[in-house]
């Protein structure tokens, strides 16, 4: 690879640039500043250019991110991959400095104050960490998975900013890093991390969304959770082991006593459920170590720890639920698993936010006619509530358009991601997709009651210039990158 | 660099990860959006506090324009428990003149009462007064979910005919549930006309939609009221009843308890409609009018009893017109046909008595002095007489069936609630009690003088006089003469005969002309007027005889027909004869003559309640 003439370049730096990207934040932009028009205004007095309103401020920060979009257009390419790392090490340190210097806001100390406005490194981070990752991974010969050290310096990156952030009491934002696994992912981890954290996550809802009632002296959640783990070591043993044999044998010593144990209870014998499914698992677990030694097929292992970890993960879910999140924390997941329904208190917001989408039927009541989000009913509505003014006004075409933009926006970021010549340029690329897609999938389902509420923005539509700014750097940054692909041959 | 196309398919999973979360969004967007219509519901319950605007109640007015019934605002304080935050109680108090007990206490109450809901406008207190009001009104941000919801009381120009008038009441779970138009808190009325004639005076209630925020503070008029129903007041009525002659009546009935009855026979129009004891239907108003109500309740004279049209009484002789007619029609008799009387009735051993006058005697005469013998061998000439009816049975029946068209044992249909029916029996009844065919005229011979199992209502025995002076037909009786924007009903407007020929009904009235120029009702025989009467003493078990009156005047287009029934009061010419006269006299003359006036006064001062048995407290 070798640069082309870039003297050539110079003259016509917006040349290349992906002016549908540009289009599509300026389109998603504009929507978001009307939004937040319409979350701020009162029914008896608004004013959008007054700086006093909501909207006021955020147009001024629309007009002063253009201004940033245009000036990281026009740098050269090469300064972001030369100071990758300089500019890391300046957010960790703004980070830092930010714990100290932030007044306490709601217990947080993610804010510094620089006269009439406050601006949230966190959110600014995003782009810098970006950047040190692809820095990392564009290293000549970097391969993630040629030594474990690569992993432990792709992991310090990612980490370092989560725990500063985590130090300010900003757990929303620290969460958006892990994101960041997709990255690694792509660039070569192993899938069964995600598909364990998946897993994970699915062993954690179940068990708690089910742990009212009682089976086999086991709550119905730590049931469905142990069958869960039978099934998985079985399709592991048939697609990740490939041993069809094992697969069978396990399969069958399930089903079989399984029967056995349902007969039983029916002739009135009743078998406490623990008991039962340890049992059977570790059985089923020395038959399957028995066999790998005999075949020397070593991925049986895996099915194995899987399995273990599993059960570990199950009994420790009551410690983590309890011990580890706080208090506030609990009530937003048990709100969303639907295990309390405290519409008054911990089920407000996300109630009142259904209210408010829900409400606004096909074609929404009308602009600046929401009386949910008007009257003040939804909290929180322009920032991370923004998304149920556009439900309740605009209705369900409303939401699906937005939907549809931000789909449009991350897939046309994961095409300039695999068309990037570098490895630098399709990981940052890379970055800023899962950022997106974290913030939207966790943003958007926490107001439709999907996920718990964890307080980060809707990216371009929420009030604030930091959260505004950050994405604006991270795209810009993206499309400076991208204009330059065909320097490369 | 080298590109790792095994790497690059992760794109797919990546991608493929998040187009299936955003299509899981729009699957619940649709649910949430087009799939449920609850949460337009919700919201609607958020924003919107429906304020109720009660429209002005039907003013009443008596038939010569006199205003008797009006409004008066009085102020409720609601909350919506919801929408109330932590507030200065101590401050509220101190406003209403409250002591924080009491406010605790209607706290209780509230939720106490059944269907309290903390999403719904409660009443927590109730009629303050308009200074009251108007400190609240001030202060009323201070107190987020609190609002003041005007209503309309009831105020009374006069402490009259309370029975005719009724009052208004708060509704009660019954009423929610029997009218979808009333809401808890409302007001209906409750007795008299307020009840009879409830739809036509409480008007429509309007609505007034406020917009309200998450902390209950009101932010406006939603639309700015393009969506508000106006109130749409209630009816005026123009009652029938004379004020002067209702309340004239009311004074002669003071100290006695009965009932008076006057009605324009042309019409049916009841001029004044008294039972005694009454009552003032201010004590009915408002907050009072738990307390009222009860004292009502608990006296002993049961003023609340509208002896009008709900006491049935014995006519007694009153009901002797009834059977000269039945008996002409029926061809029994004819004006010339006589009986005899030897100091009464006498006929197989059973004997009815009757006082001192010429014998054998023909009808008019015998109305004249209200022989009892007469009557009592015409019934026994009729019920007896195989030859034309078969049995005493099918007699009795022809003989009720006359009665019944004269408005006899069945509710005459005026125009308030309650009104009774009185009784009179049909064959059927005398076959449970003697035994089939083991009954005949000796049996019920009572029943011709009035006595025995017949009752009816003064109502009733006006009626009968309105329809001697119509000579044959009557018109329903009512209260009510005119209904602002609306006719009455139609039956209050038709004519009703009786099954008795017209001619007849000169007869009989002739012998109530010549009771009162020569006989029983002497002391009716007004100097300008030609009255016309029957008096009534009606045994009864309860002690001294109800002395009763029916008559009406002028002899020739009679102006009006009067009923008067008092009880425990001895003779008919001793109270109910002075009494009815009074009345006729008043609303023909407007004053009372200064030779008669002896007899108002008497009528005003007597005291017949000592002889009733009832004891006051």
């Amino acid at each position: 690879m070798e640069l082309r003439n870039t003297n050539q370049n110079q003259q016509s730096l917006l040349r290349g640039v992906d002016w549908f990207t540009v289009g599509l934040y300026a389109v998603l932009v504009v929507l978001g500043a009307v939004s937040i028009y319409a979350a701020s205004y009162d029914f008896d007095n608004a004013s959008i250019f007054s700086f006093d309103e909501f909207s006021g401020k955020q147009l001024l920060w629309i007009g002063l991110s253009f201004f940033i979009g245009l000036v990281l257009l026009l740098l050269d390419r090469r300064v972001y991959e030369t100071y990758a790392f300089p500019i890391y090490v300046g957010m960790l340190l703004m980070l830092v400095v930010t714990i100290f210097i932030s007044p306490n806001i709601k217990g947080s100390h993610s804010w510094i104050v620089l006269g009439p406005m406050s601006l949230q490194p966190a959110e600014f981070a995003k782009f810098a960490t970006a950047l040190a990752l692809a820095k990392l991974f564009g290293g000549y010969n970097f391969i993630l998975n040629a030594k474990p050290s690569n992993y432990l310096r792709a992991l310090a990156i990612i980490f370092l900013p989560v725990m500063l952030i985590l130090a300010q009491n900003e757990t929303g934002s620290a969460l958006v890093y892990l994101s960041l696994f997709f990255v690694l992912y792509r660039e070569g981890m192993s899938g069964l991390v995600l598909f364990a954290a998946a897993f994970a996550v699915v062993i954690f809802v179940v068990a708690l969304k089910f742990s009212q009632e009682m089976i086999m002296g086991i709550t119905v959640g730590q049931f469905s959770v142990y069958l869960m783990i039978m099934l998985l070591m079985v399709v592991m043993l048939l697609f990740h082991s490939r041993n069809f044999t094992v697969a069978r044998n396990v399969g069958a010593w399930y089903a079989g006593s399984g029967l056995i144990v349902f007969l039983l209870h029916l002739m009135g014998v009743d078998v406490n459920g623990h008991i039962y499914f340890l049992a059977a698992i570790v059985v089923a677990s020395v038959y399957i170590l028995v066999e790998m030694l005999k075949s020397g097929i070593k991925k049986m292992l895996v099915t194995v720890m899987t399995a273990l970890i599993s059960i570990v993960f199950l009994f420790s879910i009551d410690y983590v639920f309890t011990t580890v999140l706080q208090p506030h924390q609990q009530q937003r997941i048990n709100v969303t698993l639907g295990i309390v329904e405290d519409l008054r208190g911990k089920g407000y917001n996300v109630n009142q936010s259904k209210i408010a989408i829900g409400s606004g039927g096909l074609t929404g009541k009308g602009f600046l006619k929401g009386t949910q989000t008007k009257l003040k009913y939804v909290p929180e509505q322009h920032t991370d509530f923004i998304f149920c003014t556009i439900g309740e006004e605009e209705g369900f075409v409303g939401t699906v358009t937005v939907l549809t933009l931000f789909m449009i926006l991350i897939l046309r970021v994961l095409t300039i991601a695999e068309r990037q010549p570098t490895t630098f340029g399709r990981v940052y690329a890379y970055c800023v997709a899962s950022y997106l897609i974290f913030h939207f999938c966790i943003n958007i389902g926490m107001v439709i009651g999907l996920t718990p509420v964890i307080g980060i923005p809707l990216p371009f539509f929420s009030y604030g210039g930091s959260s505004l700014w950050g994405f604006t750097f991270l795209i810009f940054i993206l499309l400076r990158i991208d204009a330059g692909r065909r320097d490369y041959h | 660099m080298r590109k790792d196309y095994n790497l690059e398919k992760r794109k797919y999973v990546i991608g493929g990860f998040f187009v299936l979360i955003a299509l899981i969004y729009i699957i619940r967007l649709f649910n949430l959006q087009l799939g449920d219509s609850k949460y337009k519901i919700y919201a609607e319950n958020n924003a919107f506090l429906n304020k109720t605007i009660y429209p002005s109640r039907g003013l009443i007015y008596d038939r010569n324009g006199e205003l008797i019934v009006y409004n008066q605002p009085a102020y409720d304080v609601m909350m919506i428990p919801r929408d109330v935050h932590q507030f200065d109680t101590l401050d509220f108090c101190h406003t209403l003149n409250i002591t924080p007990d009491q406010l605790r206490k209607r706290f209780q109450d509230m939720r106490n009462t059944p269907g309290y809901s903390s999403y719904t406008p409660q009443k927590l207190i109730t009629h303050i007064s308009a200074q009251d009001y108007g400190r609240l009104q001030e202060k009323l941000y201070r107190y987020p979910g609190l609002f003041i919801q005007k209503r309309i009381l009831r105020q009374y120009n006069h402490a009259t005919a309370a029975n005719v008038l009724g009052n208004i009441r708060e509704v009660s779970q019954t009423d929610i549930e029997r009218d979808p138009y009333y809401q808890r808190g409302d007001y209906c009325g409750d007795l008299g006309i307020e009840k009879s004639y409830d739809e036509h005076l409480r008007g429509v209630k309007g609505v007034e939609i406020l917009m309200r925020d998450a902390n209950g503070r009101i932010q406006g008029r939603y639309q700015d009221g393009a969506q508000d129903v106006e109130p749409v007041s209630g009816r005026n009525l123009k009652l029938s009843i004379d004020l002067e002659l209702q309340q004239y009546a009311e004074s002669l009935m003071v100290n006695k308890i009965g009932a008076v009855v006057a009605i324009e026979p042309a019409t049916g129009e009841i001029l004044a409609l008294v039972s005694s004891p009454t009552y003032d239907p201010r004590t009915l108003i408002g907050r009072q009018r738990g307390e009222g109500y009860k004292a009502l309740v608990n006296d002993p004279l049961k003023p609340l009893y509208d002896r009008s049209i709900m006491a049935c009484y014995p006519p007694g002789s009153t009901f002797k017109p009834t059977q000269g007619l039945i008996l002409l029609e029926e061809g029994i008799i004819n004006l010339q046909t006589t009986y005899p009387c030897a100091h009464g009735f006498i006929s197989g051993g059973l004997r009815v008595g009757c006082h001192a006058h010429g014998s054998p005697l023909p009808l008019k005469p015998a109305l004249q002095t209200s022989c009892n013998a007469f009557f009592c061998w015409g019934l026994k000439g009729m019920i007896d007489k195989r030859s034309k009816y078969g049995n005493s049975a099918d007699a009795f029946e022809i003989w009720k069936h006359h009665l019944v068209s004269m408005g006899y044992g069945y509710k005459l249909g005026v125009d308030l609630p309650g009104e009774k029916r009185g009784f009179l029996p049909n064959a059927q009844y005398y076959n449970k009690i003697y035994g089939e065919g083991r009954w005949s005229a000796n049996t019920i011979i009572s029943i011709a003088i009035g006595q025995g199992e017949i009752l009816a209502t003064p109502l009733q025995i006006a009626n009968l006089s309105a329809t001697i002076a119509n000579r044959g037909w009557f018109i329903t009786p009512h209260v009510v003469k005119e209904i602002q924007d609306t006719v009455l009903p139609e039956e209050y407007r038709e004519k009703r005969y009786p099954t008795i020929h017209a001619g007849f009904y000169d007869d009989v009235a002739e012998g109530m002309r010549m009771a009162v120029t020569g006989g029983t009702c002497r002391m009716a025989n007004l100097k300008d007027w030609e009255v016309c009467g029957k008096t009534g003493t009606a045994q009864n078990p309860h002690g001294k005889d109800h002395s009763a009156f029916m008559g009406f005047a002028p002899y020739h287009n009679p102006k009006i027909a009067v009923a008067v029934y008092v009880e425990n009061a001895g003779f008919g010419a001793t109270f109910g004869v002075p009494i009815g006269s009074l009345v006729i006299e008043k609303y023909l003359n407007g004053k009372i003559a200064p030779e008669r006036k002896f007899l108002e006064e008497r009528m005003l001062e007597s005291n017949t309640i000592i002889y009733s048995g009832v004891k006051k407290h």
